[in-house]
């Protein structure tokens, strides 16, 4: 995983509850067998107008926000398909945290494995970080630090939150969650075979036979 | 009982390996299913990684999501441009890691969640992982199921294991018995409007209540399948006798001996008397009637003799935003009633409502009727047994004879991957979502039991059915 401690920068607001995964990268991009290539179509259907051109009605085509790395929204952001593409896209667009006060639970647990914080706050606080954002015309920077767990803007708001603990050690140390997994192999062993002689049923062996 | 214990917290814990802190706990995964979308990216990552599958025989690979549905398709049809590379991507993988694969002409074949309960993949007290996150659909026959990235895919692949944060829990008591022509979609849609489409957010759904217990496994999935679009990631019902008449004799279910020791296992795994739930929510369903979406989200949903509703009366200023928004992308006024609303599209599939129960709701409405002409009418059984014992049944030959088209089992128009039949359109559909573009650019998705797209097709506007 990679390293993540804090980041700072400029905070995109785009308010609206109940944000999917379908409007964050349509489906009709999510193929492919790049790792890459799919920042060019992160809001794809609210960035670009019909004939393709960018939609300047759109924040993320705006002056300073197209150099976002948070963004700001309301409730349920990220619900939807659970298409690991979205917080793909969101980070190489160049955003490394979103602000919301509750996301799609499937999207939350990716977003750690994307370099991306997904921070819960109440609804009163983003609104506090929205207004400090639009009385700086979106020039203010707000900082994302995973370290301390705080949310905060220079010299004025700041306010805790709360990740879970093992994503959030992991992502402070870039440990390879594979790697750490397999680092318990002999307790996934040992629970394995008492596990098989309890519910046997459980354990299929294989029913191809590989060439040896 | 003297520590009385609910049916997820038996689950959870019997599959805990290790307690990591923060309330998340690794978990053995008991079955791992994954397709040729995100599947593959999972397949494809693991082996750039140089890394092998731990324990093959408990990974099943599906042709399912990009899969052409046209009849007489070849093996990496797609309307979507990377469809075949990412099919053929699966399938080599798939042989060359000896898992489990279930290809596009095996005769098992279908729409991963509904393959998963027909083959016995998925079994009571299982852990089940899939890269969709219409995975709890699986719940129906009491596994503990989500959905998970691709990431999480490729670290299941390598360990058979997951640390996953532990839900609070919530039981959905649905008590009452429902009229004729309602249904397990409309009891599910009508939830999700009454708790809100984030109203189980951080919480594992029990689907319990009489209503519950008297209904088959196929209307238990329905149930499951949407229990993400309330944003619980995990839904399920817990076992009884329903589910192992259900399961005996599947491909992967246990067999002789081995049954009965499994069968006595999950018998002790429902909720025990007194067991306590962070949440509980009762719905009651004998004055239940047809639900229908009218905006993007499925928490904005009516009766189907409704009345678009105006946004003032929504609860609070961004819900009002969101329904006009929702308004203005589906081309509705406020005060129209939703019956009577002219629809361009028929659709009939997905993993919500394309199994056999939902193919004969709806042929016993189009039996002798027309779908009305200019209206697209499809229907895109849930898997190939569905589609074969369909056929044995005669069905096909309804649905034809009504105007329908008629078409080989996946994912189909659920989700729009390349084919752009329904931009702009109106559509009326048994699937699980109408977010914008969802099933195309500009689409606009109503969602609905079997019984009322059929009616609707044949009227060629939204329509309750039984009513002349």
């Amino acid at each position: 995983m990679e390293q993540y401690i804090s980041v700072t920068g400029i905070a995109a607001p785009i308010m609206q509850i109940n944000i999917d995964t379908d409007q964050i990268i349509p489906a009709l991009y999510l193929g492919g067998t790049d790792a890459k290539g799919y920042g060019a179509h992160l809001f794809a259907n609210w960035r670009f107008l019909a004939d393709g051109a960018p939609n300047p009605d759109f924040i993320l085509n705006q002056s300073p926000y197209t150099q976002a790395v948070v963004l700001l929204a309301d409730r349920n952001f990220g619900c939807g398909s659970s298409r690991e593409r979205a917080p793909k896209a969101m980070r190489e667009f160049g955003l490394r945290a979103v602000i919301a006060p509750s996301f799609g639970d499937i999207f939350f647990n990716n977003c750690f494995r994307n370099g991306i914080v997904p921070v819960a706050l109440p609804i009163e606080h983003i609104r506090q970080l929205v207004q400090a954002v639009e009385d700086s015309a979106g020039k203010i920077n707000i900082t994302v630090d995973l370290q301390t767990k705080k949310v905060s803007l220079p010299d004025s708001l700041s306010f805790n939150f709360e990740v879970p603990e093992t994503l959030r050690i992991m992502l402070l140390s870039g440990v390879d969650e594979i790697d750490q997994t397999l680092s318990y192999q002999n307790e996934i062993e040992v629970f394995r075979a008492a596990d098989k002689s309890r519910r046997p049923w459980a354990y299929l062996a294989p029913t191809v036979t590989l060439p040896a | 009982m003297s520590n009385p214990q609910t049916f997820f917290e038996k689950v959870w814990l019997d599959h805990v390996i290790k307690q990591m802190g923060g309330g998340t706990a690794l978990l053995q995964i008991d079955r791992l299913v994954l397709h040729e979308l995100s599947g593959s990216q999972a397949v494809r990552a693991l082996a750039q990684a140089n890394r092998k599958p731990f324990s093959r025989g408990q990974v099943f690979t599906v042709i399912e999501h990009l899969i052409s549905t046209r009849p007489g398709r070849g093996p990496t049809d797609s309307v979507s441009v990377s469809g075949p590379s990412m099919i053929e991507g699966t399938r080599l993988a798939s042989k060359k890691w000896g898992l489990n694969f279930i290809d596009y002409n095996d005769p098992r074949q279908g729409i991963a969640h509904v393959v998963a309960t027909e083959l016995g993949i998925a079994f009571p007290g299982s852990t089940l992982v899939c890269c969709d996150s219409h995975t709890s659909t699986v719940g129906a026959v009491g596994a503990l199921a989500w959905g998970i990235g691709a990431s999480e895919a490729e670290h299941v692949l390598a360990t058979q294991a997951l640390a996953q944060m532990r839900p609070k829990t919530m039981r959905i008591n649905f008590n009452g018995q429902l009229s004729q022509g309602v249904y397990a979609k409309d009891m599910i849609l009508a939830l999700i409007g009454k708790i809100g489409a984030n109203g189980g957010i951080g919480y594992a759904t029990e689907f319990a209540g009489s209503a519950v217990r008297s209904m088959s496994i196929e209307g238990r999935a329905t149930l499951c399948n949407m229990s993400i679009e309330f944003q619980s990631k995990y839904g399920f019902v817990a076992p009884d006798d329903v589910t192992l008449d259900y399961l005996h004799g599947r491909e992967f279910s246990p067999t002789g001996a081995a049954w009965d020791q499994a069968a006595n296992y999950w018998r002790a795994l429902p909720t025990d008397e007194g067991a306590q739930f962070d949440r509980e929510v009762d719905f009651d369903c004998s004055n239940l009637k047809p639900q229908v979406t009218w905006g993007t989200s499925p928490e904005q949903v009516l009766n189907i003799d409704g009345r678009i509703p105006d946004p003032s009366i929504q609860k609070d200023s961004e819900s009002r935003l969101e329904a006009q928004r929702a308004l203005d992308y589906m081309q509705l006024t406020p005060g129209m009633a939703l019956e009577g609303l002219p629809v361009d599209v028929a659709y009939i599939g997905s993993c919500t409502n394309a199994r056999l129960s939902d193919l004969r709701a709806a042929a016993e409405i189009l039996k002798g009727h027309k779908v009305k002409p200019g209206i697209q009418a499809i229907c895109v059984p849930g898997s190939t047994p569905v589609k074969r014992a369909a056929e044995a049944e005669g069905l096909d030959t309804i649905f034809k004879d009504a105007g329908f088209e008629w078409h080989e089992s996946a994912c189909g128009f659920c989700g729009h991957i390349g084919d752009n039949r329904f931009a702009n359109l109106r559509t009326i559909s048994t699937t699980n979502r109408n977010f914008k573009g969802r099933q195309g650019p500009q689409t606009r998705t109503h969602l609905a039991s079997p019984a009322t797209v059929a009616a609707s097709a044949i009227a060629g506007c939204i329509k309750q059915a039984g009513r002349s």
